[in-house]
């Protein structure tokens, strides 16, 4: 019985990370290449539950939500970019900070405006809200769901930096722009492109998400905070490093939620154990980031060309 | 024959003026962030009982000042000191919030005005700081949890496993459940709740799952739709039947339906008050609400739409003067009056001897969610705090 709740913990964890990763992947990408400070990121995962959450709602199909939400966050993100974000790029961080702050707001004011302030629930469809036995352990199947999808984007945006042309062209702009623009890569079309991408995993993940905690205002404004630990943890800029650190820190979040209670409980009261475990366990994702920053300041896997 | 005419003129203009001054009743909810909904329901409910008491109180025009207390203690009891001392309200009710409550108490009180909370029933309030001016329209906060704790022991659950959020009502809920329930808790969880609060429950719900749990305690106020939606996709509903308070009601239930959450269903709660309630009251109130506003009356609506008749019944019984404190006070301690969930009687608390009764969600008639009574019953439940209340009756 025992295994049987660790496989079903460390699915948990693996789900969590997997999500973190799809938005710190964008937010490390956004940072390490352009050195944008993008607080707006979440923004994004919340307008892609919304979406979704809208589109499913009215029309039945969790699917279809699925499909018509990456396009419409992808034009909002190229949006974004082109109003917004490419006059801020040679700005100081301040300034960056505090223009994606302003979106921030305005994207839950707007949002509060147009859907109202009490968020919504996402129907699935039953072949995804049932569960799945695999040898003799039986799993949520919307967590293996979530798993294999984010697990596939991540491999396809992993293939796509270190095998494509443009992957090569995002590269070379983030190793030197001016050198990469001197050889005529258009680096503001490369800009865009990478602004634009993460905006849309970051949506990926606020659709995966909202079906299990509903899509709600503010919901990407904390989960923002985790991923930015990610990348801190990670490496900024590194792809690899923010799929390693978000893996780390949905396990540690998880498995210290399900066991540091009993754990705990060993030395203190109940009531005491249960109440300080779920707190214990969020001190340990800082602990970590704390440590990293003191050992290797720059990350797990800083970019080699930094 | 002059001077008569004149003096009948006077009396007549004064009784006319007497008769004409309003009853003015002041009352504190939420109508903004999302708990809007409920103090909603509330003002609708305010609104439909005046229609039917037809407007007034002895001959005097109900009037009533809504004021939003934004889910702040602070602002709640600003909104109290307005209300008393400029607006000069009769009675001072409403109240979703038992931290509103607590924190308007004392300005409402010191100014001799009537507290009537429709829905917080603060522990405190029920003992060590009753007052004689304070009356309640339901039974005390812990009462709910104790009474579910009973109907788990009649319904035969032995291994219990419990879930709320780490905050006082939650750890309150949960005491309140362990108190009376007396099978096994086999694990309990209190998950991080406020400004960030989790909502990912994927790791406690594996702990019930593995627990061997038969029932699952939750108490998710407004969180309804999301810990539905996760308790359904863990797929322990075949195996742990589900037991909520303050959870599954009237607010939720629509949402609920609407993302077809039908693991919902068959989830049993415990009220003093459904919408299914067979008295000509209730019917009357039921039938009206759903079709004025096109849904059905919550327990927060009922309680609300419980004060007109109850206030009315009151100052009518006790000479039809408002001001006169004392007879009216008399009158509401005997809360001789229809009430919607049928008659009742005060403790000395003078929060209510309720029945509390098993229900389980379920589709009425019409095919809309909403909870109906199963036969489990439990008559004249008092709060556990009434002994360190100094009233006199």
């Amino acid at each position: 019985m025992d295994t049987v709740l660790f496989v079903n913990q460390l699915l948990n964890g693996i789900q969590l990370g997997l999500i973190l990763f799809l938005l710190a992947a964008g937010l490390s990408l956004v940072f390490g290449i352009m050195d944008f400070i993008n607080l707006a990121h979440g923004v994004f995962y919340m307008l892609g539950a919304y979406i979704c959450a809208t589109v499913a709602i009215a029309s039945g199909s969790f699917i279809l939500g699925f499909v018509v939400a990456l396009p419409a966050v992808l034009v909002l993100g190229l949006a974004t970019e082109w109003l917004i974000v490419r006059h801020f790029y040679k700005r100081d961080h301040l300034d960056q900070v505090l223009v994606t702050f302003g979106l921030v707001l305005c994207a839950d004011t707007a949002v509060k405006y147009l859907w109202g302030p009490q968020g919504l629930s996402v129907p699935l469809p039953a072949w995804l809200g049932g569960q799945v036995a695999l040898g003799g352990i039986t799993l949520p199947a919307y967590r293996l769901f979530i798993v294999a999808v984010a697990a596939v984007v991540a491999l396809a945006l992993w293939q796509v930096i270190a095998r494509t042309r443009v992957g090569m062209m995002v590269r070379a702009s983030a190793s030197n722009e001016e050198m990469a623009r001197a050889l005529g890569i258009e680096t503001r079309m490369i800009f865009a492109l990478v602004f634009a991408i993460g905006a849309v995993l970051a949506g990926i993940g606020g659709i995966m998400v909202a079906p299990i905690t509903g899509a709600s205002i503010g919901m990407g404004n904390q989960i923002v905070i985790l991923a930015l630990v990610v990348i801190i943890i990670g490496g900024i800029g590194s792809i690899f490093g923010a799929f390693v650190a978000a893996i780390g820190v949905g396990l540690i979040d998880t498995l210290g939620r399900a066991y540091l209670p009993s754990i705990l409980g060993a030395v203190f009261s109940p009531s005491v154990a249960s109440s300080a475990g779920p707190a214990l366990a969020s001190i340990l994702i800082y602990l970590t980031m704390t440590l990293v920053l003191v050992f290797r300041p720059s990350g797990l896997f800083p970019p080699a060309n930094r | 024959m002059k001077l008569a005419t004149a003096f009948l003129a006077t009396a007549l203009m004064a009784t006319t003026a007497h008769a004409q001054e309003p009853i003015r009743i002041g009352f504190i909810t939420t109508l903004t962030t999302p708990a809007a909904a409920i103090g909603n329901d509330m003002v609708d409910a305010v609104n439909l009982a005046i229609d039917h008491v037809g407007g007034e109180i002895a001959g005097h025009p109900i009037q009533v000042i809504f004021e939003d207390d934004g889910l702040q203690p602070e602002l709640g009891r600003q909104k109290a000191e307005k209300l008393v001392r400029q607006e000069k309200v009769d009675v001072v009710s409403g109240f979703i919030w038992s931290n509103v409550l607590m924190a308007a108490r004392r300005t409402v009180l010191d100014s001799d005005t009537f507290l009537i909370s429709t829905n917080a029933g603060p522990s405190d309030l029920a003992g060590k700081l009753c007052s004689p001016d304070f009356f309640s329209l339901r039974g005390q906060n812990d009462v709910v949890p104790m009474a579910l704790g009973q109907i788990m022991n009649e319904r035969g659950v032995e291994k219990l496993y419990v879930m709320t959020p780490n905050y006082s009502a939650g750890t309150d809920m949960a005491a309140g459940v362990e108190n009376t329930f007396e099978g096994e808790v086999v694990g309990r969880d209190f998950t991080k709740w406020g400004e960030d609060p989790q909502l990912d429950f994927s790791a406690e719900l594996a702990k019930v799952g593995a627990s061997g749990a038969d029932a699952l305690f939750a108490f998710y106020p407004g969180r309804a739709a999301i810990f539905a939606r996760q308790f359904e996709q863990s797929g322990l509903a075949d195996r742990v039947k589900l037991y909520t308070v303050y959870t599954f009601d009237q607010i939720a239930l629509p949402t609920l339906q609407e993302a077809g959450i039908d693991v919902a269903l068959g989830s049993v709660t415990v009220d003093y008050w459904s919408p299914d309630i067979d008295t000509p009251a209730n019917v009357k109130f039921v039938e009206d609400f759903k079709e004025r506003y096109g849904r059905l009356p919550s327990n927060y609506a009922a309680a609300a739409y419980d004060l007109i008749p109850y206030l009315k019944a009151a100052v009518e019984q006790s000479g039809g003067d408002i001001k006169d404190r004392d007879a009216v006070r008399e009158a509401l301690i005997r809360a001789d009056y229809e009430s919607v969930r049928g008659r009742y009687s005060l403790a000395r608390n003078h929060f209510p001897i309720d029945n509390y009764r098993s229900l389980e969600i379920a589709p009425d008639a019409n095919g809309a969610w909403s909870m109906r009574s199963d036969g489990l019953e439990l008559a004249g439940l008092v709060d556990p705090y009434v002994d360190q209340c100094g009233n006199d009756s």
